[in-house]
């Protein structure tokens, strides 16, 4: 239970920040379907849905988005934030000092992060209901879906900026990692529209899962029968990660 | 009682410009010196508008078809989304040297504080960091005009003329980004300009389709962008449907990052000298 202190303390310094997730959570859904889903869907619409599993472009874009949007939140969220803690500000020495260990700060961090990730995704899939696109009760559970994908990469990332000396590397990672993910696995069009090759990596990233996951819930298309493996992919991942992170933290912190 | 004699200053050989010129060079020099160690950030920073294009033009370009030109030919979609990706990583380019380097050597690194010292005034200052964001911008032009040219984009010879366009539209953003930049306060107010106005501008101004689709009003409020006119005057160069409205870009453009710059350089003195 200790753990919860450390999240308790991030919810204290939110406190006084929040304000700039509204535009994360409720800005940018908006501004990106009225663009991309409603304004590009309209040349799409005229021509044939089938390539998109037999849904509209703005339905499709929808829950592709929600999933993409957890993504770059919590790896933000892993990168700099994180970074803070452990080498400028030296928050995390302060923590250990305290009747806390590196697991009630991984820990911590974690379930820190499903919190802000569940207000997110709640806010997102208003914001998708305003535009008519979930067609199943069962999109209520996309919420869930969004939040596990976001912690996959949080936990990932945050492995990753413990092994990092200062902030050089996340611009790469960003551009190179988040990025291309963003763009090629499945949120703005099927993959099968990629070469075999790329294609196939794509099904090995979390996001692909995460996209497959929440699309099969929100639209209740032919793509939730794979719902078993998506799950257990994402599961998968993140407790691997999530357990990497705390190595790689430990060795970090722990001299 | 000793007696200063001041030198008698000497005739200028140049005109003032010339000398303003000739030392807010010694700003771009000193960014140049730094970014020998980051060079990752601006080397990484081309390969965006790159995935984008690989992502949105061919990936769903495959979906969205062929689109119509404003002079009624077909073009496939990337060739009609590769300019506004011009356009847009040269903003790109502009805004994240302006606002974001600005404001932190402004507030945090008290870099100009110490500029401030040397013979640099703050026009100079002024004029050293546009020519410097300008320079990265267009690195990024080049490098975004030379990926289109090899994927067969650039299908008209006008598409010579898209480089010294691009010039246009770096000026327009360095300049606004120089000033957003003077009204920031805290990292926070990061997202007003990038949510209220980048995103937005980046996802309306007929990047990805064209804006006869929206109603008036907004076609309106579009059309009022320096985003808008870039993507028109680029994509009008490389799909060569041309005509003299493309200079009505080019000046709208022009004097945008004129009034721009001349806020930046009031700004800036009021925040550096007290």
């Amino acid at each position: 239970m200790t753990a919860l202190r450390v999240a308790q303390r991030n919810l204290w310094v939110y406190r006084r920040t929040w304000r700039g997730s509204v535009f994360g959570s409720f800005l940018n859904p908006l501004l990106y379907l009225g663009a991309l889903g409603v304004g590009l869907g309209s040349f799409i619409a005229a021509q044939d849905t089938t390539a998109l599993g037999g849904v509209g472009y703005l339905q499709f874009l929808g829950p592709g988005l929600l999933a993409a949007a957890c993504m770059q939140t919590a790896s933000f969220e892993a990168t700099f934030p994180i970074m803070g803690k452990i080498s400028w500000r030296h928050n995390y020495e302060a923590m250990l000092a305290a009747p806390l260990s590196v697991r009630d700060l991984v820990l911590g961090e974690i379930s820190w992060m499903a919190v802000r990730l569940t207000t997110m995704a709640l806010s997102f899939m208003v914001v998708l209901t305003l535009f008519g696109i979930p067609t199943s009760p069962l999109a209520v559970l996309g919420i869930p879906a969004a939040v596990l994908t976001g912690l996959a990469f949080f936990a990932a990332i945050m492995g990753f900026t413990a092994t990092q000396k200062n902030d050089s590397g996340f611009a790469a990672m960003f551009r190179f990692v988040i990025n291309p993910l963003f763009l090629f696995s499945g949120t703005f069009f099927p993959v099968d529209r990629l070469p075999d090759a790329i294609e196939f990596v794509a099904a090995l990233t979390p996001l692909y899962h995460g996209v497959g996951l929440i699309r099969g819930l929100v639209l209740q298309t032919p793509e939730l029968a794979n719902w078993p493996i998506h799950l257990a992919y994402l599961v998968a991942f993140t407790m691997v990660a999530g357990w990497l992170a705390y190595r790689l933290l430990h060795r970090r912190l722990v001299k | 009682m000793a007696v200063i004699v001041r030198p008698t200053p000497s005739p200028r050989p140049y005109p003032a410009v010339v000398g303003s010129f000739l030392r807010a060079r010694r700003l771009v020099q000193r960014n140049l010196l730094v970014y020998r160690h980051s060079w990752m950030v601006i080397f990484s920073g081309f390969f965006e508008p790159l995935f984008y294009l690989l992502g949105i033009g061919y990936g769903l370009g495959t979906i969205v078809g062929d689109v119509e030109l404003s002079d009624g030919r077909l073009v496939t979609y990337a060739a009609f989304v590769a300019p506004a990706l011009l356009a847009q990583s040269t903003m790109n380019g502009a805004i994240s040297e302006t606002i974001f380097n600005v404001f932190f050597k402004l507030n945090f690194e008290k870099v100009y504080d110490a500029i401030l010292v040397t013979p640099l005034g703050i026009g100079d200052i002024a004029l050293g960091e546009l020519m410097w964001a300008m320079i990265r911008a267009t690195i990024y032009a080049v490098a975004f005009v030379g990926v289109m040219w090899v994927m067969g984009l650039l299908i008209s010879p006008w598409a010579v003329l898209a480089l010294p366009a691009t010039l246009f539209c770096s000026l327009a953003f360095c300049a606004a980004g120089l000033a957003t930049s003077t009204f920031l306060r805290t990292v926070q107010d990061f997202d007003l300009p990038f949510g209220l106005i980048i995103m937005p501008m980046f996802l309306f101004s007929g990047t990805f389709f064209p804006i006869g689709i929206y109603p008036e009003p907004i076609q309106w409020a579009v059309q009022v962008t320096p985003l808008y006119h870039c993507v028109e005057l680029l994509r009008g160069l490389t799909t060569g449907v041309v005509g003299w409205s493309l200079l009505v870009h080019v000046a709208y453009l022009g004097v945008f990052g004129s009034v721009a710059m001349v806020i930046a350089r009031r700004r800036l003195a009021t925040k550096l000298i007290k």
